[in-house]
């Protein structure tokens, strides 16, 4: 306990450390080919946060949310293109918009594969996932087909072309993740962590368990909606194989694994960690797809070493390491004393405590319930 | 007056029928038990009266209003809480958010506020201290003893102030210390006016805490009465002994 309240009052002070580390980044390290590597980060930063507020709060692991991410990078193309929206800051005020309609078609879909629990989820989402990417190449005329779409190209100077880019997508994320603390917090956040844990007892404690999902479904929908749409701004063009990318659940996914599922910085962490390695491995071996061994590899790695991820572990090992030697971790089992009952063998062990906490001599069989008494170690 | 009414309730699983046109009456203020042999019905009478399960024909009511084939939250909205005969606790929430689940709010605003709301907070915890594991808190609820388990599901139900509990074998499996305590508890919850309909396989404890014990077998109420009327019955020895 008390090594755990060590750790909150170190928390504010680091996170404002890690804030100013984001944001003064790009403009310590400008090489545009490093703040392109931190640009896509951010990018799977925000949505693996977004995906989270759904996937890792409720346990329901939806590997379809490429369909939102590509809904997001259509929708930018195709307003850029009839709203004749030329390069520069003009394309992220649509950015928004991106997110409402990725938003808007995950009400039904979401409504849809929510009917569903665990495995059958997750196949259904994949579907909607794979119908979706049909759509784009099939309905050219909105989409271009597999010729794909471009989208207006802003005419910054090279040396600070990436900044827009890194702060817009910068700012998503701490919304994200602003959004994804409220959640945590309130009672609507409560409601989907009792679902993970067994929904039919939620909902047997008057949790609306279907509307609550659906919501996170949702919100989760929205952001992810929106970062595929400065990630198609940043890559300038799109086509359906690459805004509707398979691989792109499976990279959230992991990286919330990696961080710690349904923690608030696991999913960032993971971001971190895995996709300057992915940007790394394309960089250096080429579009051979040598990342997707490292990608199985890591996978395996987590799953057995750390099935809770990097986030949950590291603060079990710090209790561990910190907490003192004579505090139990856990406090032994109450032995209670029924009231009325003659002071024999069960009301001794509850007198016991008393005695070491007040040093009055017993007084049997008191009316009153006796208060379970903390040994003074237990409180702090 | 009667509170939980059963009208010849009937459900069947394939071809076994597990309630077979049951009635029961529960009055408001009283202790009932609810008694019989295994899978003479009791706790798939309580999951048809709670939302869990849909009835094949029959109806149930809650103070006069039609709960058939309601849903689980909807039930427990109206004032019925009912506890598992295997607990089920959010093993991964402290037990303090566990509390917290159960505790009821109105309005949309409300859901996006902190779940830990002050007045709230100060309930869970003396509800907690009520039944005597308020010490544990702090703690996963999954590392919870299995009488600790059973208090705190007792506990979380309280939250919500339900008119009616329906207590699945509260006494399965702890020790006698806690039952005593537990049968305490349900005394005192029943003084302030909370009805209880308890199934329970320790005839001690049925015996010395109910008003009224109403006998099971194979789906339909075989007897009802006094628990010393009943204890005497000799078609309940008989359903119990399987003579």
């Amino acid at each position: 306990m008390t090594s755990l309240q060590t750790l909150n009052k170190f928390r504010i002070p680091a996170l404002l450390a890690v804030l100013v580390v984001f944001i003064v980044f790009p403009l310590v390290f400008s090489n545009p080919a490093v703040t392109s590597i931190a640009i896509f980060t951010l990018i799977f930063a925000a949505a693996g946060t977004a995906w989270n507020i759904f996937s890792g709060y409720t346990g329901y692991i939806a590997l379809g949310h490429a369909a939102y991410f590509g809904i997001g990078c259509y929708t930018i193309a195709i307003l850029c293109q009839d709203w004749h929206i030329q390069g520069g800051w003009g394309p992220f005020w649509t950015v928004p918009i991106a997110g409402v309609l990725a938003a808007l078609v995950a009400i039904p879909t979401g409504a849809i594969a929510l009917r569903t629990r665990k495995h059958t989820f997750i196949v259904i989402t994949i579907a909607i996932f794979f119908i979706a990417q049909l759509m784009a190449y099939n309905l050219r005329g909105l989409t271009g087909g597999s010729q794909g779409l471009s989208l207006p190209f802003p005419l910054w100077d090279p040396g600070v072309y990436n900044l827009p880019f890194y702060y817009v997508i910068l700012a998503i994320l701490l919304v994200a993740l602003a959004a994804s603390w409220w959640v945590r917090n309130s009672k609507f956040g409560l409601g989907l962590l009792a679902i993970r844990d067994d929904e039919d007892r939620a909902r047997g404690l008057g949790v609306k368990t279907v509307p609550m999902k659906l919501t996170a479904f949702v919100i989760s929908a929205f952001f992810v909606g929106m970062c595929g749409a400065v990630w198609a701004y940043f890559l300038g063009s799109i086509y359906p194989p690459f805004a509707f990318d398979a691989l792109f659940d499976v990279t959230i996914a992991l990286m919330a694994f990696m961080g710690g599922l349904g923690t608030l910085s696991g999913p960032i962490i993971g971001a971190v960690i895995l996709i300057p390695a992915q940007q790394y491995f394309t960089l250096y071996y080429g579009q051979n797809g040598y990342y997707l061994i490292l990608y199985g590899a890591l996978f395996l790695v987590v799953i057995l070493l750390l099935p809770q991820g990097i986030v949950p572990s590291v603060s079990r090992l710090w209790v561990k390491v910190f907490t003192p030697r004579e505090a139990p971790a856990m406090p032994p089992a109450p032995q209670m004393p029924a009231s009325g009952e003659s002071p024999g063998s069960g009301g001794s062990q509850g007198f016991k405590t008393k005695n070491g906490a007040n040093g009055k001599p017993p007084t049997s069989g008191a009316a009153t319930y006796p208060a379970p008494q903390t040994p003074a170690t237990q409180q702090r | 007056m009667s509170m939980l009414e059963a009208h010849g309730v009937s459900k069947s699983y394939g071809g076994i029928r597990a309630l077979d046109a049951c009635s029961i009456s529960v009055e408001q203020g009283s202790i009932t038990g609810l008694i019989g042999p295994n899978g003479s019905g009791k706790t798939t009478l309580f999951n048809v009266m709670t939302g869990y399960e849909k009835v094949d024909t029959g109806t149930v009511t809650f103070n006069g209003k039609p709960i058939t084939n309601s849903t689980p939250d909807r039930v427990f909205d109206l004032g019925v809480g009912r506890t598992f005969q295997l607990t089920r606790i959010f093993a991964r929430l402290t037990v303090m958010e566990n509390m917290h689940v159960a505790a009821q709010r109105k309005g949309l605003g409300s859901l996006f506020a902190r779940w830990s709301a002050t007045h709230e907070q100060q309930r869970a915890l003396d509800l907690l201290e009520f039944v005597g594991i308020s010490r544990l808190k702090d703690l996963p609820a999954g590392q919870l003893s299995y009488g600790q388990r059973k208090l705190l599901e007792f506990a979380f139900i309280l939250i919500a102030e339900p008119q009616v509990i329906l207590l699945d074998e509260p006494a399965g499996g702890i020790n006698p210390t806690l039952i005593a305590q537990l049968g305490d508890r349900i005394r005192t919850l029943n003084r302030q006016g909370v009805t209880f309909l308890v199934v329970e396989h320790n005839m001690e404890f049925v015996m010395g805490l109910c008003d009224k014990v109403m006998v099971m077998r194979r789906g339909s109420l075989l007897a009802e009465g006094a628990p010393q009327e009943v204890r005497a019955n000799p078609e309940v020895l008989e359903a119990y002994l399987g003579v």
